[in-house]
């Protein structure tokens, strides 16, 4: 269910655990302990356009630059705002508590916005136990957007396909993908969340790369 | 560093420390206790005003970031909306214990300036970050139907 | 110590109120030291002083013994005095008494304190006697003035009059001269029937300041020159501080001190955000030795062990478990019950100012004389020199009234460590859920039979529980390996079973319990009303029938509390419209009664999807209607939330694996049913209703849930049971 979470990463928190942290139970200590300083671990786990160079097949290289956006779109970080249901989930893919529903534009219900809770910068709770979510356009991807339950393949297949990709481009895609800040915040998520894998500028760059190499879906290419 | 925004119609200035919640600054600095700390991460409503006409939990927003906005908190209530959602309120019984209703009320308030004629499944969207231990939802639900019913007439 | 109260209570208040009479020392500490049966209640003398102040305004303010935590206690004991004093209700105020036992006790208890859904049934006499003698006082003071016949005058919503000389007066004119008149220690009372204000829907007397932000609760006291503390816990259960550093705690701007306290380390800071960062960043260090390290797991697996035994006898009848060998088919089934949070909204918080020669409280004390005992001895002073100014409490729900005291005794600790002036101490939700004195987690074992023709002919029950009451001062409640508030809606329960048995086997736990919503009745009438359900299926009785035939003769109300639900509902079986089905279940508690058949389907997230709830309510007297409604409405919605959602599980190495409302799981808008509750009409004394709402929603859903599907729940919350 948490398939990021390896023992190296417990033993690390465990070690930065000191007082108040001390209360927390396992589950928890791992997702709200792990803050920004774990990035560079991260960045390793993403590789870059050029680790796929010596693949010589065009479309092979394609998908495999695909499967590696993967890790980024399948993160936790990603895959929560972008729910089919009617309501995100949150921490690692459990539901979003209070029980918020998508509403107009997918900014929540009238009354019970995401502004209502989430601000413009994250928030770190004064427990110290971890943080809210912050961005000035907190929202959550349109349905037409959605990827919870689909398989990577499937994913891809909705970004090439502007009726489900937010009207885009792929050079759009590209672009959204490198430069949109509300991407970005999968890399600075706040206290007690793991950051997406890598760096949005390493995203993008292997977006970039599987567009140029001409967009290929995992499991399409020969 | 000072924060200058305004709070229930009047201009204030915060000069403390500006990661102190929002909660904090209104119940120990401007003495407004009508607003309620419940759990401190935006998961009970206790704490709800309204920055800028929308509903907003209190304990999660700094004040640095009310900079240059317009707080209303309960005490701070004016106009037919607030004062149709209050009558309503004590017209049902609806509090027990109380505690959680300055928070109910807000975002009531909040909801109906929204929608003006909310269905029971607006209602269950809109409350349903504010959280009744006394579990008084039925009251909450009928006093919000009075208050538009009266609104709208 | 009485006339020390006099003068302090009463005196202080001269310059603006008068007080009506005199106190009555002897009087009042004979009736206020023990225990009374409800017969005594009825017969103990009238004391108005202490619970009425009629003031030149012509307000009436009445002196309230029991904290309001949203149980309506204000407004049921104002409608009590007001309506034997023949005032207006616009004129009536509350206050909360001073903390003075010889006059406040809670007569039921023999302590001042709330609990037990006992506010009103102790004070049903007792406040009508203060409001009949006062008014008799006021009569005597009218007829001395206008020098006319006691017997000419009338009273009537708050006016005093005299017809044949067309005179007429608000209270407050005779408030001076009534305190002059001779009390009447045995007041006629008004024939129930002529009850003007008992028995209707009046408004909550605090209404329209917990609609308006202005009722002020612990948590909103304000003293001069007071600082903020906030406190951290060890983590786990009994373990204690090896060792702190607070370097990092003591370098947050604001932080004043740190305080080693019984039960972990307290911050005091000069504000709130300063306190919490300042808990936050304290590294502290825990001895482990005598903590409590199992898991919950590991706990409920030493519980269903010990339920194959018989354990303590709390009740035998007939052939007690042997009776089973006589039975043609029988169930067994073993349930599981968590640890629950009370979670009140506003988590535990006090303001305290120690000073040399005396000390004051302002909090939400529900056990006042418990809490007070143990003040006094922390702080080394006389009871004479602590004050408790009783707040109102953001909810409780069992969570306020521990035997212990244990939070008084923190917010002493830190009131003396600092004793410079007022703290305001403040838990952080994550204390409350995280603190204990959880309804304890239990293990029931359940085997019945029933005979050829269905009749259920022998029950065997085994309990397993920590006593939260064994050691304090409290233990009466504990004889013989019995702690009655673990067996009570088991013990005694009120059906016909010719062979019948409840054991009982007192675990040893390390988490602390308490009091929580219906105590016992939270854990028994849940196996004994589903339990019951699975011996009538096997029998093919239906559910209503099956109980009607099965109350004993003598417990008429109950039987007719089940008729009035059945009636509600309709009901001709447990089949409902397509796709729902319904449940019932019933419970004598708090000397009340409650049935309540709900209807029930199959909901999206799998669980059980409570569409409508029917409740019967016996109370007795129904002092306020809308309010009792009102506590039927909130049981019943606390424990639906509570069986659905709620748990507090231990994990391993002894840490409790929630913290806030994100994983504590409280009920919420949308999951609330509709609820319709009917009371039934009666001139009995007053009983509780605070507590009797809650046991029976869960089963009846239960219930419900097995005649839809087939399956059975018996590990509870239905998150979990229902899946298991």
């Amino acid at each position: 269910m948490r398939p990021w979470i390896n023992r190296r990463v417990i033993t690390t928190t465990a070690f930065v655990l000191a007082g108040a942290f001390a209360y927390i139970n396992l589950d928890y200590s791992i997702a709200y302990s792990l803050g920004g300083k774990m990035v560079d671990r991260h960045e390793e786990r993403l590789r870059g356009p050029e680790a796929f160079s010596d693949i010589p097949d065009n479309a092979e290289r394609s998908e495999a630059l695909f499967r590696e956006m993967g890790k980024v779109i399948e993160s936790p970080r990603c895959m929560n705002c972008h729910p089919k249901a009617d309501s995100p989930t949150q921490r690692e893919g459990r539901p979003h508590t209070p029980p918020v529903t998508r509403g107009v534009g997918g900014m929540g219900a009238e009354g019970l916005q995401c502004s209502t809770c989430h601000g413009e910068e994250n928030v770190t709770f004064t427990n110290g136990e971890g943080s809210i979510p912050g961005h000035p356009a907190w929202h959550l991807a349109p349905a037409t957007m959605a990827w919870q339950g689909s398989s990577l393949k499937g994913i891809c297949e909705q970004l090439r396909d502007p009726e489900r990709n937010g009207d885009r481009s792929l050079d759009e895609l590209v672009e959204h993908n490198s430069e949109d800040t509300l991407v970005g915040w999968a890399w600075t998520p706040g206290v007690g969340r793991e950051p997406a894998p890598g760096t949005q500028e390493l995203f993008g760059a292997l977006t970039r790369a599987w567009v140029d190499s001409g967009a290929v879906c995992p499991g399409t290419a020969g | 560093m000072t924060i200058e925004f305004e709070l229930n119609g009047k201009a204030v200035t915060y000069s403390g420390d500006p990661d102190t919640p929002l909660l904090w600054a209104l119940r120990d600095d401007f003495g407004l206790k009508g607003t309620k700390y419940g759990c401190g991460v935006a998961q009970c409503g206790a704490c709800t005003v309204h920055v800028d006409g929308m509903n907003r939990r209190a304990c999660v927003a700094p004040v640095s970031s009310m900079e240059g906005r317009s707080v209303t908190s309960i005490e701070g209530l004016t106009g037919a909306v607030a004062e149709a959602v209050q009558g309503a309120w004590v017209a049902l019984n609806v509090p027990q214990c109380g505690y959680c209703q300055s928070g109910q009320i807000m975002s009531a308030i909040g909801l109906l300036g929204l929608i003006e004629d909310p269905s029971d499944a607006d209602i269950d969207a809109a409350m349903a970050g504010n959280i009744c231990r006394c579990v008084t939802y039925g009251r909450i639900r009928s006093a919000i139907l009075q208050a538009a019913q009266k609104v709208k007439a | 110590m009485t006339s020390h109260l006099t003068r302090r209570s009463f005196l202080a208040r001269a310059g603006t109120e008068l007080v009506i009479a005199v106190v009555l020392p002897s009087l009042a500490r004979a009736q206020a030291i023990r225990r009374m049966t409800p017969a005594e209640m009825r017969e103990a003398p009238a004391a108005p002083s202490a619970f009425l102040r009629i003031g030149e305004d012509d307000s009436v303010t009445v002196i309230s013994k029991h904290i309001e935590f949203g149980q309506g206690t204000f407004t049921g004991l104002a409608m009590l005095a007001a309506e034997e004093l023949d005032a207006d209700w616009s004129q009536m105020r509350v206050e909360a008494a001073p903390s003075e036992v010889t006059l406040y006790a809670n007569l039921n208890m023999g302590m001042q304190g709330t609990g037990g859904s006992s506010a009103m049934a102790n004070s049903y006499y007792q406040m009508r006697k203060a409001g009949a003698a006062a008014r008799s006082m006021l009569v005597a003071a009218a007829a001395q003035e206008w020098n006319v016949q006691v017997k000419e005058i009338l009273v009537e919503r708050g006016v005093i009059s005299h017809a044949a000389s067309g005179r007429s007066s608000g209270f407050g004119a005779f408030a001076t001269l009534a305190a002059t008149m001779p009390l009447m220690l045995q007041p006629d009372l008004k024939d129930p029937e002529t009850f003007r204000l008992i028995g209707t829907d009046l408004p909550r007397i605090d209404g329209d300041e917990k609609s308006t932000g202005k009722a002020v609760y612990s948590i909103d006291v304000e003293r001069e020159n007071m600082v903020q503390s906030a406190v951290l816990h060890p983590p786990v259960f009994g373990a204690t501080l090896k060792q702190l550093d607070a370097a990092a705690a003591d370098a947050i701007p604001g932080v004043l001190a740190t305080v080693q306290l019984d039960r972990g380390v307290g911050v005091i800071a000069q504000t709130r955000f300063a306190a919490q960062r300042g808990v936050a960043a304290l590294q502290a260090d825990w001895d482990m030795s005598a903590a409590e390290t199992r898991s919950s797991e590991e706990m409920f697996r030493t519980y269903a062990e010990a339920t194959k035994t018989p354990g303590a006898d709390t009740e035998t009848r007939g052939l007690g478990a042997k009776g089973l060998e006589g039975t043609v088919r029988q169930v067994e089934a073993e349930y599981r019950f968590p640890f629950l949070a009370h979670a009140p909204m506003e988590p535990m918080g006090a303001v305290v100012d120690v000073q040399s020669e005396k000390a004051e409280f302002w909090m939400g004390s529900q056990l006042v004389t418990r809490d007070k005992t143990e003040i006094v001895k922390v702080l080394g002073m006389q009871p004479e020199q602590v004050d408790i100014h009783t707040m109102f409490a953001g909810g409780s729900f069992g969570r306020l009234g521990t035997p212990d005291a244990e939070f008084a005794a923190e917010v002493a600790a830190i009131g003396k460590a600092w004793g410079k002036g007022p703290v305001k101490h403040l838990w952080s939700r994550e204390n409350d859920i995280r603190g204990g004195r959880y309804r304890p987690m239990s293990v029931h074992r359940l085997r019945g039979g029933i005979d050829e023709k269905g009749n259920v002919t022998a029950w065997d029950q085994v309990i397993a529980i920590q006593s939260f009451l064994k050691g304090t001062a409290f233990d009466g409640a504990v004889r013989n390996g019995v702690d009655r508030s673990a067996v009570e809606g088991a013990r005694g329960v009120a059906y016909d079973i010719p062979n019948f048995h409840v054991g009982l086997h007192l675990m040893e736990n390390g988490v602390t319990g308490n009091f929580w919503r219906s105590v016992g009745s939270s854990h028994t009438c849940f196996a004994v009303e589903t339990f019951l359900d699975e011996l009538f299926a096997l029998g093919g009785v239906d559910p209503v029938q099956g109980r009607l035939s099965l109350i004993s003769d003598e417990e008429t109300r109950l039987r007719n509390v089940l008729e009035r639900a059945a009636d509600m509902a309709d009901w001709s079986g447990v089949e409902g419209k397509p796709g729902r089905a319904l449940g019932v279940a019933i419970v004598k508690c708090f000397r009340s009664y409650v049935a309540e058949i709900v209807e029930v389907s199959r909901g999206e997230d799998s669980l059980p999807k409570v569409h409508k709830v029917w409740c019967a309510v016996d109370c007795g007297v129904a002092i306020n209607p809308d309010v009792i409604r009102a506590q039927m409405e909130g049981g019943i919605g606390f424990a639906l939330g509570a069986a659905m959602y709620s748990e507090i599980t231990i994990g391993a190495g002894g840490r409790p694996e929630q913290g806030n409302f994100d994983l504590f799981r409280s009920i919420r808008m949308s999951e609330m049913p509709e609820i319709e509750v009917s009371i039934v009409k009666s001139t009995a004394d007053p009983t509780g209703v605070g507590e009797p709402g809650v046991p029976p929603i869960a089963p009846a859903v239960a219930n419900a849930w097995r005649a839809l599907t087939g399956k059975s729940i018996r590990t509870l919350p239905f998150s979990r049971g229902v899946m298991a």
